[in-house]
């Protein structure tokens, strides 16, 4: 809540200062993401080990079902277990933080009707927990890479980028569900549902060459985590994992409009969030 | 110098009569939509949605180390205010301009997290009221001191006593070093103890030049902190000015308002077809030349209804709550047969019984000591100020009762030195 040493409130909100309050209050974002990180396992009795357990074994469950039950194959040259966990490690930072994202405002509840600071810090504080995973994720993943002996390509140095983009593209969902949420409760029901057919629509637990060549590749590619699954794989396998150019540029197009759409509904939205909620 | 210049400011509500809770689900917006598309013209205009004025036109200015009382009934916009000024929420219309670091206090501990210990919360909350991480390591050890927490410091606050964890929020609170400090009626939680120290604290606050915006039902405290105070009813500022001033009107207006409820025409007054209610009234017996009810005021009430069914069986029930809703005492009369024709009770709350607040009065009319032919809800609410002699304390007297029982105390024994 520093704020500068002069403020006029009015209907609208006070434009100008937003962003420079936003700046001011990093603290607080830093404050934030750490008290999400160490209230995450209190009172487990396995703790931090489930960041590690979980991803193991849902990699498990779907090589088992995927490639052993429904033969399934990955691009050829690749271990299908390491398709499947290169994809679900992006796939879960994509999905965690779009859902704590989206539920960042509601959980705050008891902050946005007592203590005003740029409301953006909520879903910007959120994301922590996700990212926090994703390194765990991917430190298993390096593991198995050693274990399939199949060396990380040199496309690796791009990896940056799709993490960027995907947490633009989970800002952008993110923030619009975040602001529906405090009017209609149905959003939190919505949520896990559209989490679960994601993995589905998603090239997760199969290669989208598979989709290559079929009368509905172009629709196929205007999802934009597509570009993202697609492209994280092929920073990690090189170039012997499939990887259209064209999903990557409808990505950054789509992701980039619509998170630019929810950031002036999140804005126009946040001021009366408290007379909803 | 004007540190704070509020214009025309005005905040609207929608209130949505159809909903038992204010936020409506997708469900109901499109069976409402779906609805409206086919029965547009049974709706005839009938308004659903009911605007609701919280605040209007409220115009103030206040100078730099200005103490401001706001005072005013529940739903007069005092909280509204605050809110507005603290960011919560936008003015419909209008804008307030302001000098100077602000900070509020709406709520004690604002943020704790449960599972969190006393020391991460000093640092979540302190950074939640808007102080740098190297203010709070400066002041860390006074507010373990001030709280009283050491021992606790590595404890989750989920375990605290209810009254630690109050002092914890509190004492981050107090060592806030705003240039204008807001608080909501924090004082109305807590043990005593903990109100004397709110207290002090906010004197230690207006003493030092800063200024204080400070909203309480607790007219003692008020009058001790305050320079000058505002005055809100049905969201407007009606009144503005010296504190003595402000709280003297305020109190005779209270006592003007109107503590009874009449219907004239029989066919259209609350009731069935077996009873009617003609009046409900309340008759403070003052007990000073200010005519206001306070802790001392016996209160008399009196209602009146109409039975129209000849030689029922009945009975009155008469419940009275706290504003919050809790409910104090619910009495009854003996049950009598009556012609048709108008049925008078009358009930006495003695003086000396009731503690300071607001009250909520409900009366059942009864039939055969066992079915309720009416209830009315809410029927009426008064207002019970405080009342000291003798003593040097301002904090709110705890309880709902005030009782004055036989409770003496004297010297037993001397002890004699030699």
């Amino acid at each position: 809540m520093a704020t500068q040493h002069s403020i006029t409130i009015k209907a609208g909100g006070s434009e100008k200062d937003y962003w420079k309050d936003l700046w001011l209050n990093k603290q607080l974002l830093w404050i934030l993401s750490k008290r999400d990180l160490s209230v995450r396992y209190k009172q487990t009795l396995l703790g931090v080990a489930w960041s590690v357990l979980r991803p193991l074994m849902t990699m498990t469950v779907m090589v088992f079902v995927y490639s052993y039950v429904a033969k399934l194959k990955a691009d050829p040259g690749i271990p299908y277990p390491l398709m499947v966990l290169g994809g679900l490690t992006i796939w879960t930072f994509f999905a965690n933080t779009f859902t704590q994202i989206s539920n960042s405002i509601l959980i705050n509840h008891n902050l946005v009707s007592k203590v005003y600071f740029p409301r953006l810090l909520m879903p910007l504080s959120s994301v922590a927990v996700g990212f926090v995973d994703f390194l765990i994720t991917f430190g298993i993943y390096l593991v198995v890479t050693v274990i399939f002996q199949t060396p990380i390509s040199w496309q690796v140095v791009f990896l940056p980028c799709f993490i960027l983009l995907t947490f633009i593209t989970s800002m952008g969902f993110g923030l619009f569900f975040a602001v529906l949420n405090v009017r209609f409760r149905d959003i939190g029901q919505l949520i896990p549902f559209m989490v679960q057919v994601g993995m589905y629509v998603c090239p997760v637990a199969y290669p989208s060459s598979l989709v290559k060549g079929t009368w509905y590749e172009k629709y196929y590619n205007l999802n934009p985590l597509v570009g993202i699954i697609d492209g994280f794989r092929w920073c990690l396998l090189g170039s012997k994992s499939y990887f259209n150019p064209q999903s990557l540029y409808s990505t950054v197009i789509t992701s980039s409009i619509i998170l630019v759409i929810s950031l002036i509904y999140f804005r126009k939205k946040e001021n009366t969030f408290v007379d909803h909620i | 110098m004007s540190v704070i210049v509020a214009e025309n400011i005005s905040k609207k509500y929608i209130i949505d009569h159809q909903r038992k809770n204010g936020s409506s689900g997708l469900r109901d917006i499109v069976t409402d939509t779906v609805d409206k598309l086919f029965r547009k013209q049974e709706k005839n205009g009938f308004a659903e949605k009911e605007e609701f004025w919280a605040l209007q036109d409220v115009n103030f200015s206040i100078d730099k180390g200005d103490r401001i009382g706001i005072v005013g009934h529940n739903g007069a916009g005092k909280s509204t205010l605050l809110k507005i000024m603290s960011r919560i929420t936008e003015p419909t219309t209008g804008q307030i301009k302001i000098d100077g670091r602000i900070a509020s206090l709406l709520e004690v501990g604002t943020g704790f997290h449960p599972e969190l210990t006393g020391r991460e919360n000093i640092f979540l909350n302190g950074a939640i009221l808007g102080m740098s991480k190297g203010e709070i390591r400066e002041s860390f050890d006074a507010i373990v001191d001030f709280a009283g927490v050491e021992k606790f410091l590595d404890t989750p606050v989920k375990r605290y006593s209810s009254g630690m964890y109050v002092r914890l929020g509190f004492a981050i609170a107090a060592h806030l070093n705003p240039e204008i400090l807001i608080v909501d009626e924090v004082l109305a939680v807590g043990d005593t103890e903990f109100q004397k120290k709110c207290l002090g604290k906010m004197r230690d606050v207006s003493e030092s030049g800063r200024t204080l915006l400070f909203v309480s039902h607790n007219l003692t405290a008020i009058q001790a902190l305050c320079n000058k105070s505002f005055y809100f009813e049905k969201g407007r500022l009606i009144d503005q000015g010296d504190t003595t001033h402000i709280v003297t009107n305020y109190l005779s207006k209270v006592s003007q308002k109107s503590l009874e409820k009449h219907w004239d025409n029989i066919e259209s007054a609350p009731g069935n077809d077996q009873v009617r209610v003609k009046s409900f009234k309340l008759f403070p017996e003052y007990q000073d030349d200010l005519n206001h009810i306070d802790v001392r005021t016996p209160i008399n009430f009196q209602f009146e209804f109409w039975n129209l069914v000849e030689g029922a069986s009945l009975n009155l029930s008469m419940h009275l709550y706290t504003f919050t809703g809790e409910c104090i005492f619910n009495v009854g009369t003996p049950a009598e047969n009556f012609g048709k024709g108008l049925v008078r009770g009358t009930c006495e709350i003695p003086g000396n019984f009731l503690n300071d607040g607001s009250y909520v009065v409900s009366m059942m009319i009864v039939k055969d000591t066992s079915t309720v032919l009416y209830n009315m809800e809410e029927a009426l609410v008064f207002d019970i100020e405080d009342y000291r002699e003798n003593v040097t304390w301002y904090g709110k007297w705890p309880g709902y009762i005030r009782p004055q029982l036989n409770f003496s105390i004297r010297q037993s024994e001397h002890v004699v030195n030699d």
